[in-house]
């Protein structure tokens, strides 16, 4: 692989592959690695989604290797919630906030053995991770190029998986892990993903990589299997309702202005914070927050129309009390969903509020005021999500 | 594990000075407390111990020259024992010709010192005075939050403020202009003089890891010139050396009520979720106390006594950057006569005696420091307190004692290996100025800033807790995010040199805190 000095962006192990499937040649720049934007067509990637298997290469996710023996004291300290209560072999999403109880990022935790752990993360944050190693016995690796990682997300993701010989995949459940030999070395398999549907993420080592994606789409051939850009990946979690870090909220080690970050309450994180564990950072700022009051709240919003409310003001009568962090028509759900902060007096379920959308058709553009509806979740939320044995499509 | 059902509403860890401060405080406004001390000597830094047989010596702190007088008043100290045997000492500049420069307070005197020198030291002397005073309005009460508009602290703003318009327009120019920048400069800007001006800076860089051309040592000179306003003219010597200081609070404390267990090392402060219930101790005893004060400096308080793993990463960080490398040995050396330092009469020898003859040799002298090693002209404070004090010694016997600078805690080489070769040196470059007292001597012993770090339980061996610099003093003492005595610990107080207003034998720290913890009420 070439290295950072060489040249400004890297590629992941699987370039070779994804760069002739390619065919529009629209890269994104993630982390400092090439990503596809879209390979073809952003609906047909989308629905290889939600109807047969999308294959998106998340390489370039950050990930920790936290090893040793204060290893789950030290998440406990780092992350809101309770680490203790996340079993080996299992997954578990999570935030972490600096001192002051404002998010830096969300991620995912895999506890793979005792006082074993990989924590994704979608920024860099090897040096706030150093900081909290004090006084732990713990050893932190970025092992972010040496494990190449593929979402493999759709109905038909069981099936492929299956037909690729993965033996008892279908018994895996939900945020659970499970690792297969392949080609003599160790796949490791979660029922994880960004999309909110059936589906799995696989980690293997990055010499692999190519043989991986070539064995995948032989075994996806018949499964409908197409590779996935960034569009389509963004289209699919705001239907399933995932904040995005760097969309949804600034990293409070980002946030320049006074005010900027947000704490977990205010994202609708609530459920990832567990004042019964001692000490982790944010704790007593979040204590505070509690007994005082958020300024913020986080919000699902059901847009009349059909016209994406993306950055727009969300307002109650003429006041301006919010804004969209992202906002998209969801194909599947049929619904014009959209993900608003809003003043913590406002955003009761089923509140009605305003946004105030603009577009532009031929260079003109046009504004139009949306009733819109406080809903609870997000329509979209199938029961092939998280049914085990996962279902044959 | 034994829960001695103490009924403690206070623990104190660490009889240091300020902490048998903040102990007597708290016991006069009806709380029980329970002081914790390692060592066996209460005290801390106020120390005497015998370091040769028959020679005892002040251990760590050797002048008494800034205790607070109200503190000195509200403990009743001289009731309980503390007497000084001579007061406002004159400092004498030593010069290896023996054409030594001698400062009093508002006077400077010495042939070689020109009529325009004396002038501008009357001159700059009366500045100082106004500038220390006025930082001495800040220092007898908690430091101000900026962000929290509490009307105490604003009223402590307001007064800072108001002190500075009456400066006037001169003087305030000149105290903004002067606080940021070194002492050097403002000494080649005032004198000519070059004993003098490495007399003065020398004040500015005591104790601390700078040099005379680091900036905050004029900030370091205002500090110590806090002396001044509370009354001393000069250094003073405590009969029976500054650990009389120590009992002399002890027995105020306990006259109050306290209750002190000395040989009691805390090993750490106990938490149930992020509030404290007490401390275990090394032997494993456990005492209860809904309130925990530590006497104790940050960096053993929060890194050791608290455990990082217990901070929220941010302040850990900020508590592991607090710059706390003591550079300042103590050598002790035990005399059969009385040395004979040139050009000095007896009475000049017991005054407080510099070895710095000009400021470049201390910022020569502190160069070693920066790279990891030891001055290889060190600069010193020397005090002959059997002078003033024969209990000290044996009949016709003395006893030396020495402030050296520069010794860093954190010596590239290792103090094991380096500390006869240092003591050697300081004793070789004081016999330049004192002749024959090699001959004289009977004992003698260095202490390190890794011996000081152990003997005294300061991290880095550091006498003032932290670094006096203008980034860790007020609210930023002992870090940003900590002010006002509180810890990020719900019941722990730091009450030591570690907070505002800093080091020194002056006891307001203590003082503050206490009054900080009763305002709080017993919640904490």
């Amino acid at each position: 692989m070439r290295q950072h000095d060489e040249t400004m962006l890297l590629q992941t192990p699987f370039h070779s592959r994804i760069a002739k499937a390619c065919e529009l040649n629209q890269w994104d720049d993630w982390k400092g690695y090439t990503t596809p934007h879209v390979y073809t067509e952003v609906e047909q990637e989308y629905f290889a989604i939600r109807n047969s298997t999308g294959v998106f290469d998340l390489t370039p996710m950050m990930k920790y290797r936290i090893t040793g023996p204060d290893a789950e004291a030290y998440l406990n300290k780092l992350l809101t919630r309770d680490i203790r209560k996340i079993g080996v072999g299992r997954v578990a999403y999570a935030v972490w906030c600096d001192d002051a109880g404002q998010v830096m990022d969300d991620g995912t935790v895999f506890h793979l053995g005792e006082n074993d752990y990989r924590l994704c993360a979608y920024n860099r944050v090897m040096d706030w991770m150093m900081w909290s190693a004090m006084g732990f016995d713990v050893t932190i690796e970025d092992e972010t190029a040496d494990v190449a990682a593929l979402a493999v997300q759709g109905p038909t993701s069981c099936s492929v998986l299956k037909a690729m010989g993965f033996e008892g995949i279908e018994n895996l459940k939900a945020f659970g892990i499970r690792t297969y030999a392949f080609d003599g070395v160790i796949l490791m398999v979660s029922r994880t993903g960004f999309t909110g549907d059936l589906g799995y993420e696989l980690w293997i080592d990055p010499d692999k990589a190519e043989l991986l994606w070539d064995r995948l789409f032989d075994a996806g051939k018949n499964f409908g299997i197409r590779a996935i850009g960034g569009a389509a990946l963004e289209l699919a979690r705001i239907e399933a309702g995932f904040l995005q870090a760097g969309i949804d909220f600034v990293a409070a080690e980002h946030a320049v202005r006074m005010g900027r970050s947000r704490s977990p309450f205010e994202l609708g994180l609530e459920w990832l914070v567990s004042f019964d564990k001692p000490i982790f950072n944010g704790r007593r700022a979040l204590l505070e927050e509690k007994k005082n009051g958020s300024r913020y709240r986080f919000v699902y919003l059901d847009v009349e129309g059909n016209k994406p409310a993306e950055h727009s003001f969300i307002m109650k009568g003429s006041k301006v009390i919010g804004t969209v962090t992202s906002a998209a028509w969801c194909p599947t759900a049929k619904s014009n969903l959209a993900f608003a902060q809003v003043e913590s007096k406002y955003g009761n379920v089923g509140e009605v509020l305003v946004a105030e959308i603009y577009y532009q058709r031929e260079l003109q553009w046009t504004r139009v005021l949306a009733s819109c509806t406080v809903i609870e979740k997000v329509i979209f939320n199938p029961p092939r999500r998280r049914q085990t044995p996962a279902a044959d499509f | 594990m034994t829960d001695a059902q103490t009924n403690t509403d206070v623990i104190i860890v660490g009889g240091g000075h300020n902490g048998l401060v903040c102990a007597t405080y708290l016991a006069r406004a009806g709380r029980r407390v329970l002081v914790l001390e390692a060592n066996a000597a209460l005290g801390g830094a106020a120390a005497t111990r015998e370091f040769a047989d028959g020679y005892s010596v002040s251990t760590c702190a050797q002048w008494l020259y800034q205790l607070n007088p109200k503190v000195a008043s509200d403990l009743e100290l001289e009731k309980h024992g503390l007497e000084l045997l001579a007061r406002d000492l004159d400092t004498i500049a030593l010069a290896l010709a023996g054409n030594h420069v001698t400062l009093k307070t508002d006077s400077v005197e010495s042939d070689s010192v020109s009529d325009g020198d004396k002038l501008a030291y009357r001159r700059f002397n009366q500045q100082m005075l106004k500038f220390s005073k006025l930082l001495a309005s800040a220092c007898e009460r908690r430091a101000p939050k900026l962000l929290d508009n509490n009307f105490t602290d604003l009223l402590t703003l307001a007064k800072l403020g108001i002190g500075m318009k009456m400066l006037g327009k001169a003087d305030m120019r000149d105290l903004i202009r002067l606080a940021l920048i070194n002492i050097y400069d403002v000494m080649e800007e005032n004198f000519d003089n070059e004993l003098l001006k490495a007399a003065i800076s020398m004040d500015g860089v005591l104790g601390s890891h700078m040099g005379p051309r680091s900036p905050n040592t004029v900030f370091g000179y205002l500090y110590r010139r806090l002396g001044d306003v509370y009354g001393y003219r000069g250094p003073a010597v405590v009969k029976g050396g500054m650990g009389a200081v120590g009992e002399a609070m002890a027995a105020s404390a306990r006259a109050c009520g306290v209750e002190l267990r000395t040989e009691a090392r805390v090993e750490k402060i106990n938490l149930e979720l992020d509030r404290v219930t007490g401390v275990t101790l090394v032997s494993g005893e456990v005492v209860d106390a809904p309130v925990v004060v530590s006497n104790a400096d940050p960096k053993t308080t929060l890194e050791k006594l608290i455990g990082f793993r217990n901070i929220e990463t941010g302040v850990a960080r900020r508590v592991s950057n607090i710059r706390m490398q003591g550079n300042t040995a103590k050598l002790h050396v035990a005399l059969k006569g009385l040395p004979d330092f040139k050009g000095l009469t007896d009475t000049e020898q017991g005054q407080r005696l510099i070895i710095a003859p000009t400021m470049n040799y201390i910022e020569l002298a502190f160069n070693a420091a920066k790279y990891g090693e030891y001055s290889p002209a060190p600069a010193m404070d020397i005090s002959i307190p059997t002078l003033h004090d024969k209990s000290l010694a044996p009949a016709g016997c003395h006893v030396l004692s020495a402030i050296v600078q520069f010794a860093p805690h954190d010596l590239k080489q290792g103090w094991k290996v380096a500390k006869a070769p240092f003591k050697n040196l300081v004793i070789d470059c004081i016999a330049q100025y004192a002749p024959g007292i090699k001959e004289l001597i009977v004992a003698s012993e260095l202490l390190t800033p890794e011996d000081l770090a152990n003997e005294f339980n300061m991290s880095g061996g550091h006498w003032h807790h932290g670094e006096l610099a203008v980034d860790q003093i007020m609210m930023m003492r002992p870090f940003p995010g900590a002010t006002q005595y509180s810890a990020p610990v719900d019941g722990l107080f730091l009450c030591g040199a570690g907070t505002h207003p800093g080091g020194g034998i002056m006891g307001l720290a203590g003082h503050n805190a206490a009054k900080e913890i009763i305002k709080r009420g017993t919640a904490g």
